[in-house]
């Protein structure tokens, strides 16, 4: 769990430092190796493998527009995952998704870039369980400006009714971009939304890994039983603005300073001294997890950047003819060859 | 009122400013005009759209609000049915989906289906369009989806100049005006614009009416009809092709609902060959609507027709892939070409 906290923050921190590259002087989003937005998770480490721990590769997660901590607790595929954030050929989605777009079905990993909209399909990978008779659950993530949205609250009203495997884990960093959530949320406790759905909700209020472990295990742990949904809200930090390039004028210098002052990797660091691990192991630890990021990116950008008219591929599964054999207008490039590659 | 002309003022603007100094002075002359939106307080808008708003008019008139698009967008509606000037912005037109009810059944429709007994006088600000490799589900433009559906008007400003005079007119309209700005013409500092959208703008307000299109560049040879971040493209290429002897006329729509099919058609009857470029996906789109709104009036007048806009794929995120389906000017240029003089 420590491996994989340490992972996921070596892997932002990396990549804060490649996509900044190119974009200066005088930050441009749409220059750089790393194309597009970048949203990082950097804080939210403890809130990925706690619950994630619990789960199997049949299990579904969907992730929200910050992804990466999750992906990398749920097992996705390092290197391609890196590889698509630069928006390489070989990357998890040849390129077309991004970093806010990933997809792993190795793993049974997705995302969705809009808001609370990974729920509903969390909830159709339960349901999907739950008709097969396969004890799989599913978990969606979301942050805690996304349990206003519609796409939450029916997905809760429809989990409960069926009881359904599914387990809403509620990212609360305290932040939708530049709104505080107190502006914002009633209540203040998320894990109330349960409450309207005769489901059950629970809150772990601080960043403490093991803490969210527990938590997550028995929510998972329901969901596999068949004992229903849960809606677990944790309390994370987001230690980095709302993407890459945010001047976070919003952030009042103090909230900086909480999110640094209750990290949960060096929280568990402290823990796991106090249970006899020494420090030469969490070094060890720390170089392996290093080792690893820094294998992923350096593979990723040695991949070759897609061929333009990949970009006809996979707008279907089963082209329809015309759309194979007849190259609509394409601008910038000559006929390139449609459908599934 | 008369319009004082761009050419009569030596200060200039980025669009966002011009847009901002719009909105400032009908909140300053109407207590009944306010803006909601996702970021749009403390932020200044993702995308400057309302940057000093806060300052001035304080939370009560500038609102931030949950990310709850049904929400917040019905309740503008609402808000305008009880006549007020609501202005909501919807961050990306790529989250329409989340709160299209609301736009389509009940902001467009309402005025129709109350027999004229409501009116609905707001307007929906929303940013469109790609160039910066955001993937998917936030490069959209979805001009046509709006102008498709009845009881929108639909904005597309190309310069601060139109920016300006067209949001004054949008908020002094009694029906919902859907305006939609591309990001690239902004003039944010963290995504270059091209120099054209910086424009002369008068300090007083000024009204350009809806349903006439500016005729950017006058030529004899072809008429190139676009809107928003092409009109720039479309001049770029217009440049090049002078040089080649090719006199290009370059026709901004600056509004699709109302459409100003009679400059399009006085056009083309002068010079016989059309090329309309769009950012939207090409089928069932503008490009369509405008040739055979000239076919349907005019046949003799038609020498030769091209299209150029994004085929039908959903945008990619890797950089050559966007670059391809993204109309360029050399892509415009090519199409003048093919059109012959």
């Amino acid at each position: 769990m420590y491996e994989d906290m340490v992972t996921a923050r070596l892997y932002e921190e990396r990549l804060q430092d490649e996509y900044m590259e190119g974009k200066r002087p005088g930050f441009d989003i749409s220059a750089g190796d790393i194309p597009g937005e970048l949203h990082l998770a950097a804080g939210q480490e403890a809130a990925a493998v706690g619950v994630c721990y619990h789960l199997r590769d049949d299990d579904t997660v969907t992730a929200p527009h910050r992804p990466h901590h999750v992906a990398i607790a749920k097992g996705v595929d390092l290197k391609r995952m890196t590889a698509e954030i630069f928006g390489r050929e070989t990357g998890l989605c040849h390129g077309k998704g991004g970093h806010m777009h990933l997809f792993d079905p190795d793993v049974n990993f997705a995302c969705s870039g809009i808001i609370a909209e990974g729920c509903p399909p969390a909830l159709g990978a339960a349901m999907a369980a739950k008709k097969r008779n396969t004890d799989s659950v599913a978990v969606a993530y979301l942050g805690e400006g996304a349990i206003d949205q519609g796409g939450f609250l029916e997905s809760l009203n429809m989990a409960s009714v069926h009881d359904l495997p599914v387990v809403f884990v509620v990212e609360d960093n305290d932040w939708a971009i530049s709104m505080p959530k107190d502006r914002v949320t009633r209540p203040d406790d998320g894990s109330k939304r349960a409450d309207g759905f005769d489901m059950r909700g629970v809150r772990v209020d601080s960043d403490d890994a093991r803490a969210i472990y527990e938590a997550g295990g028995e929510a998972v742990a329901r969901a596999r039983d068949g004992n229903g949904p849960t809606v677990l809200e944790v309390q994370v930090h987001r230690r980095m603005g709302h993407f890459m390039g945010d001047p976070e004028t919003y952030r009042p210098e103090e909230d900086q300073q909480r999110a640094a002052d209750r990290d949960s990797i060096e929280r568990l660091a402290a823990d796991m001294r106090e249970f006899g691990i020494d420090e030469a192991e969490l070094e060890e630890i720390r170089d392996r997890a290093a080792e690893r990021v820094d294998e992923a990116v350096t593979w990723a950008k040695q991949q070759p950047l897609p061929e333009p008219e990949a970009a006809h591929d996979h707008v279907f599964t089963n082209p329809p003819s015309g759309v194979t054999d007849e190259e609509p207008e394409f601008p910038g490039s000559g006929a390139a060859a449609g459908g599934d590659d | 009122m008369s319009t004082p002309t761009q050419e009569a003022v030596g200060r200039t603007a980025t669009m966002s400013d011009a847009m901002v100094e719009a909105v400032a002075h009908e909140m300053r002359a109407d207590e009944e005009v306010f803006y909601m939106g996702e970021d749009v307080a403390d932020y200044g808008g993702i995308f400057d759209s309302t940057t000093g708003l806060l300052d001035e008019f304080g939370r009560d008139r500038v609102m931030d609000v949950p990310i709850s698009e049904t929400a917040y967008l019905g309740a503008a509606v609402g808000a305008a049915q009880a006549g007020m000037r609501p202005i909501a912005e919807l961050m990306f037109v790529d989250f329409f989906g989340v709160a299209m009810d609301q736009i389509y059944n009940q902001m467009a429709k309402n005025t129709y289906m109350s027999g004229g007994s409501f009116s609905v006088p707001m307007v929906l600000t929303t940013a469109v369009g790609g160039t910066y490799n955001d993937a998917a589900q936030h490069s959209q433009t979805l001009y046509g989806t709006f102008a498709h559906l009845p009881g929108m008007k639909v904005v597309v400003p190309s310069t601060a100049y139109d920016a300006k005079g067209l949001m004054h007119n949008a908020i002094r309209d009694d029906d919902p005006v859907v305006y939609m700005f591309h990001k690239r013409l902004m003039g944010i500092g963290w995504m270059p614009a091209p120099d054209g959208p910086k424009t002369p703008v008068p300090e007083e307000d000024y009204t350009i009416p809806f349903g006439k299109a500016d005729v950017k560049r006058q030529g004899d040879d072809v008429t190139v009809v676009t809107l928003g971040l092409h009109v720039h493209r479309a001049l770029d290429a217009a440049e090049t092709l002078a040089d080649e002897g090719v006199d290009a006329e370059v026709i901004d729509l600056r509004t699709l609902k109302p459409l100003d099919r009679e400059t399009v058609l006085e056009s083309v009857r002068k010079t016989g060959r059309l090329v309309v470029v769009d950012e939207d996906y090409q089928s069932y789109g503008l490009t369509g609507e405008i040739i055979s709104s000239v076919a349907e009036a005019d046949l003799d007048a038609l020498e030769a027709v091209e299209r150029v806009a994004v085929p039908d794929v959903p945008i990619p995120y890797s950089r050559p892939m966007e670059d391809a389906v993204i109309p360029g000017a050399e892509d415009v240029a090519e199409a003048v070409r093919s059109v012959g003089k």
